[in-house]
């Protein structure tokens, strides 16, 4: 490391915030990947692969994912939850990698639902 | 391209999850985690203390903030299936209140977290303490900046001064004060010291503080630096203490390679050294003048105070000597202003105190609460109360060798430095050891006094013959050897003692007799006069005895029992061989129906008809001296 000057300490700072945002909270969009038997079964494990792809691409550090049970929808999976802050929650079904990165874009990074491929406005807890 | 991590997994890094296995669970989690091709979303992470000690090696992950504690190498693959894969609490490890089989997962609900207020250990399970980096980035060396570039050192010591912090070591000097006498005095060589010798039996704050945060101490210290006009600091740590030394040794690396030490700190120009020195682990090197002369090379014993160690110090030139904790708390007070700490605790100690609160509770671990929380809060909402069901609260210990017993009738006053000493003892450096009515109190007082009387430097006569001849009494009067008069030449040796030594170990070691005498006199007159232990702890004052109209026979006693002293048919009472009896007290916290009865030594000889006649007396005329 070089010698550090105060401006640095702020560059340092900016660089690892992704990481506090994760462990302190204080993010902006949460995302809950149903990760159940039937989730994974229909392609879960990938449709989240493809968004923590995108994520990393885009170099975002306020955005969360979270993994849950079956959601009690098994036809629809894979499911996922979107919730911005100060918006609700809103739930999309029958997932895949291109669907997923299309939602990235639009509804994570550009605060618009999707409407074409969403089910319902709600959330479930997680544990 | 760097995958994104969607999970961190902070597992606890500090000595007790360390030696409870945390470096298996760590190689398991890996392995399971590469298993199950997470390994890149989910980062692991070993954290500082994350204070809640009670069943380690524990884990929180993030973002869902969900605790585990008691991990095992068993138990990863079936975590990690249910949490990392499909997103549930793993129920079996997350954190449930006893007797309660229900499960409270998250962080934020678990009452030992709920009630508390983290300043000192802010970053617990937050940041690793190996990197330089997650520090900056929970706002680490923001205050030196300030420091630094906008204050000058008058201004440093006034925040300081006016934020009414006072040592955390024990002592409660205000550390504004001291830092202002550092400052006034000059001289071509000054030197900052951070008394990193935690002694006391069952504390280990500062410890968690040194292992779990080590550059916050640091730019504490270099602040100090700043604000005295010194350049050079010492941490004193005793080397009992190796990951201690060890992580500390890491952040000063890191320090000098990043500027933060050595000359032209930040490129302001300023420059401060800082080395670690370790000490062999004398109880009495906590003092500042002992510990001066430890590091001078000398044998630590402490010196006259004829000057403060701000006048002259370590090899005669002024120093400022604070403790880990006071360190700790500098760099937030710096950086938020005297307002906002005065805004926790009272007029008279500001701010918050961290506690070591271990002895017969449920939640063993760190507490750090704003100075006037009362200590009925910290032992029955944090602490979670008593562990033994079967027994209650009976006193609690405070401030180690130096402090003394607090009862039952003290538990609503707040931990502050003044309420505290009223009380018969010391915030200290704040350990808090609870006990519950299976401990004997002069047995306590007989525990720190062996304790003073082996740590004693020899330096003081009655402090180096006092501490051993008062031992010797305790050991006496727990032996069934105390004859009248011996409290009065307790507290007559107690007033000498303290009146007669040097430094504060003499001053205090009378303490843990003075306070118990205080509020269990009669605990004290029963061991003398009645050769009666009620608590069961003397061996040689106590006979068990089973309550006939009590007991139902259920045997569990008995198959308890080592030395096979009980007897009697199933389903009926059963009765104890005094002659084998051994009095371990086994049998008293296997009873579920409270039906053995502890009674005075002279009980052991008597038949059955009196047995019953003393144990009603027990029961009625000395019921008081359970209390």
């Amino acid at each position: 490391m070089t010698k550090l000057t105060i401006a640095e300490l702020q560059r340092i700072q900016e660089e690892n915030k992704a990481t506090f945002t994760l462990r302190k909270g204080g993010y902006k969009a949460k995302v809950v990947v149903h990760m159940g038997t039937c989730g994974i079964a229909a392609g879960a494990r990938n449709v989240m692969t493809a968004l923590m792809n995108e994520i990393a691409l885009a170099g975002t550090n306020d955005i969360i994912v979270k993994t849950s049970g079956c959601g009690g929808l098994c036809a629809r999976e894979p499911m996922a939850v979107i919730e911005l802050v100060d918006q609700p929650p809103v739930i999309y079904g029958d997932l895949n990698e291109e669907k997923i990165k299309e939602i990235f874009k639009e509804h994570i990074i550009g605060g618009n639902p999707v409407e074409k491929y969403a089910l319902a406005l709600g959330s479930e807890a997680i544990y | 391209m760097e995958t994104a991590v969607r999970s961190h997994a902070m597992l606890c890094g500090c000595t007790c999850c360390m030696a409870c296995g945390t470096t298996k669970v760590k190689a398991a989690l890996e392995e399971e985690f590469r298993k199950n091709g997470i390994d890149e979303e989910v980062k692991l992470v070993i954290s500082g203390s994350n204070v809640f000690c009670a069943k380690g090696p524990v884990m929180i992950v993030h973002p869902e903030e969900i605790f585990y504690e008691g991990l095992t190498v068993e138990d990863v693959p079936a975590l990690v299936e249910e949490h990392f894969l499909k997103g549930r609490a793993y129920q079996k490890l997350t954190f449930k209140e006893q007797d309660k089989k229900i499960a409270i997962p998250s962080i934020h609900d678990i009452p030992f977290f709920k009630h508390q207020v983290f300043l000192v250990l802010k970053n617990k399970g937050l940041i690793d303490p190996e990197r330089i980096e997650d520090y900056i980035t929970m706002d680490g060396y923001k205050a030196l900046s300030k420091a630094l570039t906008l204050m000058k050192p008058e201004e440093i010591v006034k925040v300081v001064s006016d934020s009414g912090l006072r040592g955390r070591g024990g002592a409660g000097f205000p550390t504004g004060k001291k830092w202002e006498l550092g400052l006034k005095i000059k001289s071509d060589v000054k030197y900052v010291v951070c008394n990193g010798d935690e002694g006391d039996p069952g504390a280990f704050m500062d410890r968690a503080v040194m292992e779990g945060d080590p550059q916050a101490v640091i730019e504490g210290m270099i602040i100090c630096g700043v604000a005295t006009e010194s350049h050079k600091g010492y941490i004193y740590v005793r080397a009992e203490y190796p990951l201690a030394v060890k992580r500390l040794q890491i952040a000063i690396d890191q320090c000098y390679e990043a500027g933060l030490l050595g000359s032209n700190i930040l490129g302001t120009g300023f420059d401060f050294d800082l080395e670690i020195y370790q000490g062999a682990g004398a109880f009495v090197c906590g003092e500042a003048t002992a510990l001066m002369r430890s590091i001078e090379g000398k044998r630590g014993m402490p010196r006259p105070k004829l000057w403060r160690s701000a006048v002259k110090g370590l090899w005669d030139k002024p120093t400022v000597l604070n403790n880990v904790e006071t360190f700790a708390n500098i760099p937030q007070i710096v950086l938020n202003g005297a307002g906002w700490y005065r805004s926790l605790g009272t007029e008279k100690s500001a701010g918050t105190k961290v506690f070591a609160l271990t002895g017969a509770i449920n939640n063993v671990g760190l507490v750090e609460v704003p100075m006037d929380t009362p200590l009925r809060k910290i032992i029955f909402d944090i602490g979670g109360g008593i562990i033994n069901k079967r027994s209650k609260f009976k006193a609690v210990q405070l401030g180690g060798p130096s402090g003394g017993c607090i009862p039952e009738a003290y538990l609503d006053i707040p931990v502050t430095y003044e309420a505290i000493e009223k009380s018969g003892a010391i915030v200290g450096s704040g350990g808090m050891v609870v006990m519950d009515t299976s401990t004997c109190m002069v047995s306590t007082a007989k525990f720190f006094l062996e304790f003073t009387a082996d740590e004693s430097c020899g330096k003081c006569a009655p402090c180096r013959l006092g501490t051993k001849l008062m031992h010797d009494l305790l050991i006496d009067i727990c032996e069934g050897r105390g004859k009248e008069g011996d409290i009065e030449m307790l507290e007559e040796m107690s007033e000498t003692i303290i009146s007669a030594s040097l430094c504060g170990l003499g001053q205090s070691a009378p303490n843990p007799v003075l306070s118990t005498i205080r509020h269990f006199r009669h605990e004290y007159e029963a061991h003398i006069k009645d050769k009666w232990c009620s608590a069961g702890a003397c061996r040689d004052l106590c006979t068990f005895y089973i309550d006939e109209k009590l007991c139902k026979g259920c045997g569990a006693c008995q198959r308890a029992c080592p030395s096979n002293a009980i007897e009697g048919e199933k389903k009926k009472p059963h009765k104890i061989m005094q002659e084998s009896c051994v009095r371990c007290r086994t049998c008293v916290d296997t009873c579920k129906f409270g039906s053995i009865k502890i009674l005075p030594a002279s009980a052991r000889s008597a038949n059955e008809a009196d047995l019953q006649f003393i144990a009603g007396m027990a029961a009625g005329s000395l019921a008081g001296v359970g209390k």
